[in-house]
């Protein structure tokens, strides 16, 4: 499990408060953006949506990347965290459902290996 | 001895869990596509859901139907089989939901043993992603609360 002091979930909590800074986090699940592409879609000036994005980073909800002269706006690792958490979950759904198969399997099995020759279906 | 269950996002769309399992790719197939035996493992006990009906007419274009006992109203699954090609590949499509994925089960045998791959590949990233963020999962609806809470608890060894 992964431990969180206070301070990053203040950040976290903090960074969620505002509509903009969560529409720009539902935006990026959708896909990645530059804050030029931010700016314009939540029609707020460079520097507005910089200290925006300048948030989200600090809590780990967004992560950034310079490549040229655009910087990239990605979701950040707390939220691949909650993709895990989801992912786990479905994992255990067909962990449990494959081990309910072995045993139809076994009994498969031993009806085969009894020897009459029934026909499979 | 229990074999792992891996789970991967494969794509943006796509997720794939994989297993093996020690027996023959017909007898698993025939556990996939005969109601009667697929309703043993489909819905496991430790899941404490009830399934009411299980209706699987297993061919190309033809469709299937579970009916889960549910409050206030049952849950119907179902959907229609794209491809049936015995003992190594079965596909079917998820129609409960309108963005629903496309299913495909392929078994490689191998000494005994089998491979099986399940790919669930949903129309465009936004579907798999609403799935996600909805917290369905996958096979089965968000509002399985109790489904949620118990996959949470259950032993993650398997």
């Amino acid at each position: 499990m992964v431990q969180y002091n206070s301070s990053y979930l203040d950040a976290s909590f903090a960074a969620l408060a505002d509509p903009t800074r969560r529409g720009v986090l539902e935006y990026l699940g959708r896909g990645n953006a530059s804050i030029t592409d931010l700016a314009e879609q939540f029609h707020m000036t460079l520097t507005g949506m910089k200290k925006h994005v300048g948030v989200l980073e600090r809590a780990g909800l967004v992560t950034t990347e310079k490549v040229g002269r655009v910087r990239t706006c990605r979701l950040g690792p707390r939220r691949l965290e909650e993709e895990a958490a989801w992912i786990e979950k479905y994992r255990r759904l067909w962990a449990a459902r494959f081990e309910a198969l072995d045993d139809v399997l076994e009994e498969l099995k031993r009806r085969d290996t009894a020897g009459d020759h029934e026909q499979g279906k | 001895m229990k074999h792992q269950t891996t789970v991967e996002r494969k794509s943006d769309r796509e997720l794939v869990v994989t297993r093996i399992f020690d027996a023959p790719a017909h007898l698993i197939f025939e556990a996939w596509t005969r109601p009667e035996l697929f309703k043993l493992w489909w819905v496991p006990k430790s899941i404490g859901l009830t399934l009411l009906s299980c209706e699987m007419d297993v061919r190309v274009g033809g469709g299937y139907r579970l009916v889960f006992d549910w409050d206030p109203e049952p849950i119907a699954f179902f959907g229609k089989y794209l491809e049936v090609t015995p003992p190594v590949r079965l596909s079917w499509s998820n129609e409960e939901n309108q963005d629903g994925s496309v299913t495909t089960v392929t078994f490689e045998e191998v000494d005994g043993r089998t491979r099986v791959v399940v790919s669930d590949l949903y129309p465009s990233k936004e579907a798999l992603d609403e799935a996600i963020s909805s917290g369905s999962t996958g096979a089965f609806p968000e509002q399985f609360e109790q489904l949620d809470e118990l996959l949470a608890t259950l032993g993650a060894g398997a």
